[in-house]
């Protein structure tokens, strides 16, 4: 059963981030090209993969958590409604206040409205997924509000006027020294002798939001789980500008996909092991905040909680590619990926990038929408063996495809010959023949062990790189049957 | 036993030399070698290239090949890993659960080679002779799919005169990944310079791996470069000995049996 | 339809007829039998690992240590509501409540902690008298943590199971830390850049 013929929508076009401007061949093409980026990726990817097996190698019962968090979010999204109405009751229980949104649009309108409300004019921000999927900061900018990233990554972004390239750490394109020029040029009074030392670098940028987080008046946070029992939210991070979001400002909106949530305070004992060392290869991220609506002195005393859908149960409707909502963003496939570790994140046209993202992107937006994500793979499985819920990502990135191909309602020159292919496979005779035909490859060679480098496309793709042997006079099971009689 | 050979689409068409050297082995260990007239492709390109419907009477073509079969071999971690991962998953899809069932059951019985030798057989020295610097590299659903582990090594370290040298960033992909080598041609270029700077840092003289289709790509781009290191499928060097070498690698383009000379049309 | 009805219903139409949710194996390890002064071994070891100074102590000794532990740090000393006195260094300012954003006028807090992670390196403050309101052991630039031997436990499943969900929560481990640049950690970004940890156990 497809979201299509259900009737589900998907995230519309025209708002937040979730699809390219143009396919993903074409956008890695370019950046294949800068060196620089190949380099910053390369360091940074092997970096993190060292730091994650050992962590993870640390952990006895790896196997045992990674199944419990699979099974925990298979549960929870069995009866996703049940434990979403739960989780509304627990947060209005405790003060907040919950609002649903069916799209970006939505939720950007909610959230622009519930800051108008208390008359700021910025916000201040914790790093979010759910946020840059939707476009928040230039919904925000639309009605003359500054939206103001307080995350290390997601600062060198806003600042160098980018866009992020990784779900955990937005700026992994770019190196010191490329950082320390947009911090130089951008930060208003900065240390003229500021040099590429990353202590240095996070220094600059805590002088540089210290003053806004005191002075801040609302922010705006996502969340990496919420308990539906108790209401609890969490967020987890490591710089201490989560903290400063959620602690100091009056009001607090908190934006959260609707699979975020887990059904039991006791899920987390199992998330909170998984997602450090997936994520950051830590055994623990050096802060977590777990809050549940509003304590009477002690942090926001406006509490909102955004829930938003925007093609989530369109993904929901799939029962093979439903399992990409069990991302709980730690981003250890985009580390090990090869694909993503060569052309970074841009070249993904989604926030999403990597292995989950072309898992996830063309399902929240619908697959023609992004349809050469889910080709953006070589099925190398390294994502799968990764994953800290067992996220089958090849087999779901097969499964897309598959839709893509059954969504043609014309016939391409590629179906029209794997059609031709798949009678051919299956009549034997038939089979035989074309392997002879193939034979016929050897007049191109003229003799030569390779085929000629100028060969027509689609062959072309291939023989650009790469040689091509001349087919054999005989196929092994023509010479068999003929010494050993068939 | 008697061992049937699924040559696999590939090996069948475009380096026959893989399924002699698979069957030459298995009869050398005494085993009988049959090769099923009927037989042409696991499905694989079909279904990872989104054609799974279409992929269902190959499928079906393949369970009536090799129907009645004690053992199937294949010198391919690829294509047997999708014979036990998705041969049966598009057949149920499609509603046909005869298929499905007889596909699984198919699956049980049917072998990479390295596991073959190693787990059913229970060999590691095959008695092989290759005199040459080799380095291995582990294809990624022999790896990740089938888990074949270290099989492959322990059968190349039993090899006389052999002189095994390990591979730097193994388990990364070599970009190869069926259509993904022809839709993102760049990306699998990039992916396969890698893998190459690794395999010529080795200074070995062959490069060696379970899967004629990751080797193709491999050698193509070796001999594009004309690096001189050639790549030979596993089986060509466990069927190797003193009396009967192979001393050119057969899935290399540049040592396939074209020998100008030796060509008859 | 509102927005909630509408999504709630998109969800009961995803999911169509469900089968029954599949049954949650909790295999994993829930409880760490290793004894207690090798529990605490861990967490010195895993919270200095993570660049935060543990001074071990034994519990009539926890007062000096603080103040040992303070030496050479310039600044007023602010302590939350709960620590006992006996804990607090000389000249020492109780949390009275200011506005948060006065509280970045003090060099150091000093707070006692909920629970403690060896396996993690991992302390839990529960917004409670004895760990103070989340903004104290935020703003100034040095915390000081003291932890006693009976609230170190081995696991984070023995660790959560010990928390009140419905209490702010703040688990820090170590100093704050950022790894956004090359991916390589460096510790010290907006949360305290020195962590302190005074262990005290007989």
């Amino acid at each position: 059963m497809t979201a299509v013929f259900l009737g589900i929508p998907t995230a519309p076009a025209g708002v937040g981030n979730l699809r390219g401007d143009r396919s993903f061949p074409d956008a890695a093409r370019d950046a294949l090209r800068d060196g620089q980026l190949r380099a910053n990726l390369g360091h940074a990817t092997t970096t993190i993969r060292g730091k994650r097996a050992g962590v993870v190698a640390e952990v006895p019962d790896w196997a045992e958590l990674r199944e419990a968090g699979r099974a925990i979010k298979a549960a929870t999204m069995a009866r996703l409604d049940e434990h979403l109405i739960a989780l509304e009751e627990q947060v209005t229980a405790r003060g907040g206040t919950v609002h649903w949104a069916r799209d970006a649009t939505e939720a950007n309108q909610i959230v622009t409205a519930l800051v108008q409300a208390t008359g700021a004019t910025e916000v201040v921000k914790v790093k979010s997924m759910a946020t840059q999927e939707i476009g928040l900061n230039e919904a925000l900018e639309a009605a003359g509000i500054e939206a103001l990233e307080t995350d290390l990554a997601e600062l060198i972004v806003q600042l160098g006027e980018d866009k992020p390239s990784h779900i955990l750490v937005p700026a992994i394109h770019k190196n010191r020294a490329e950082i320390r020029e947009i911090f130089a040029r951008t930060i208003p009074g900065v240390d003229p002798h500021l040099t590429d030392d990353p202590r240095k670098l996070a220094m600059a940028a805590r002088e540089h939001l210290r003053e806004r987080f005191l002075r801040a008046r609302v922010a705006v946070s996502g969340a990496n789980f919420a308990v539906a029992e108790t209401g609890t939210l969490a967020v987890v991070e490591s710089e201490g500008n989560g903290r400063m979001c959620l602690t100091l400002p009056q009001t607090l909106i908190t934006v959260m996909g609707i699979e975020k949530l887990v059904p039991t305070w006791r899920d987390l004992e199992v998330f909170l092991q998984l997602l450090p060392r997936s994520s950051t290869g830590e055994r623990m991220n050096p802060y977590t905040s777990l809050w549940a609506g509003i304590t009477p002195g002690d942090g926001p005393q406006d509490f909102h909680l955004v829930l938003l859908d925007n093609g989530r149960t369109a993904v929901l409707a799939d029962e093979v590619g439903r399992e990409a909502l069990h991302c709980i963003r730690c981003s250890a496939c985009l580390n090990v990926c090869p694909v993503y570790e060569r052309t970074g994140g841009h070249a993904y046209g989604s926030v999403y990038p990597g292995p989950i993202g072309a898992v996830l992107s063309p399902q929240l937006t619908g697959v023609e929408d992004n349809a050469s994500l889910p080709y953006a793979s070589s099925l190398c499985g390294a994502c799968y063996d990764v994953c800290p819920v067992a996220i089958d990502i090849p087999s779901i990135l097969v499964h897309l495809r598959a839709e893509h191909v059954e969504a043609q309602t014309r016939t391409t020159p590629e179906a029209a010959a794997f059609r031709a292919l798949s009678k051919v496979m299956s009549h034997p005779r038939l089979w035989r023949l074309a392997q002879r035909a193939a034979g016929l490859g050897r007049f191109l060679a003229r003799g030569r062990p390779t085929l000629p480098a100028a060969l027509p496309p689609p062959a072309s793709a291939w023989t650009r790189t790469r040689d091509l042997p001349t087919p054999p006079a005989k196929t092994f099971t023509q010479q068999w049957a003929e010494e050993h009689g068939s | 036993m008697r061992v049937a050979l699924f040559a696999t689409c590939l090996v069948d068409t475009m380096v026959p030399q893989v399924a002699h050297a698979t069957a030459t082995l298995l009869q050398r260990l005494g085993h009988e070698v049959i090769v099923p007239a009927g037989q042409s492709c696991c499905g694989q390109m079909h279904v990872n290239t989104g054609y799974r419907r279409e992929a269902v009477p190959i499928v079906a073509n393949h369970v009536r090949a090799f129907a009645g079969a004690e053992a199937i071999v294949a010198p391919s971690g690829s294509c047997v890993a999708s014979i036990h991962h998705q041969q049966a998953a598009v057949a149920r899809r499609a509603g046909e659960h005869a298929l499905a069932d007889e596909a699984e059951a198919l699956a049980g019985r049917t072998y990479e080679l390295s596991q073959f030798l190693v787990d059913v057989l229970g060999v590691t020295d095959v008695g092989a002779y290759y005199p040459h610097r080799v380095t291995y590299h582990p294809t990624c659903h022999s790896l990740r799919l089938l888990r074949v582990g270290d099989r492959p090594l322990q059968l190349l370290r039993a090899v006389r005169g052999l002189d095994l040298v390990e591979l730097p960033g193994a388990e990364s992909c070599c970009g190869f990944g069926g259509t993904f080598a022809v839709k993102n041609a760049d990306t699998s270029t990039a992916m396969l310079t890698d893998k190459m700077a690794n395999v010529l840092a080795t200074h070995a003289e062959v490069c060696t791996a379970g899967d004629s289709s990751c080797l193709l790509h491999i050698g193509g781009g070796l001999s594009r470069l004309r690096s001189g290191t050639r790549t030979v499928h596993l089986a060509e060097i466990l069927a190797s000995t003193e009396e009967n070498s192979v001393q050119n690698g057969a899935s290399a383009p540049s040592g396939t049996a074209i020998v100008p000379g030796r060509v008859d049309l | 339809m509102s927005a909630r009805d509408d999504v709630l219903a998109r969800i009961r139409t995803a999911l169509g007829t469900q089968q029954p949710p599949t049954e949650v194996a909790r295999d994993y390890r829930t409880t760490d039998d290793r004894p207690l002064p090798e529990l605490l071994d861990v967490l010195t070891d895993r919270l200095e690992d993570y660049q935060a100074t543990v001074h071990r102590c034994a519990p009539d000794a926890i007062g000096p240590t603080v103040t040992a532990a303070l030496h050479g740090i310039p600044g007023d000393v602010v302590v939350a509501p709960g620590v006992p006195a006996q804990w607090r260094p000389a000249g020492a300012i109780e949390d009275d409540g200011r506005p948060a954003v006065d509280l970045t006028a003090f060099a150091a807090t000093l707070t006692g902690v909920t629970v403690a992670v060896a396996e993690t390196g991992t302390l839990v403050l529960d917004a409670s008298p004895i760990c103070g309101r989340r903004a104290l052991s935020l703003l100034p630039d040095v915390l000081v943590c003291v932890v006693t031997a009976d609230q170190v436990v081995g696991s984070v499943p023995e660790g959560l199971a010990r928390l009140d969900p419905l209490r702010p929560l703040t688990m820090i481990s170590g100093p704050s830390a950022t790894s956004d640049i090359e991916l390589q950690r460096v510790e010290g970004v907006h949360g305290p850049r020195t962590l302190l940890v005074v262990l005290a156990s007989d």
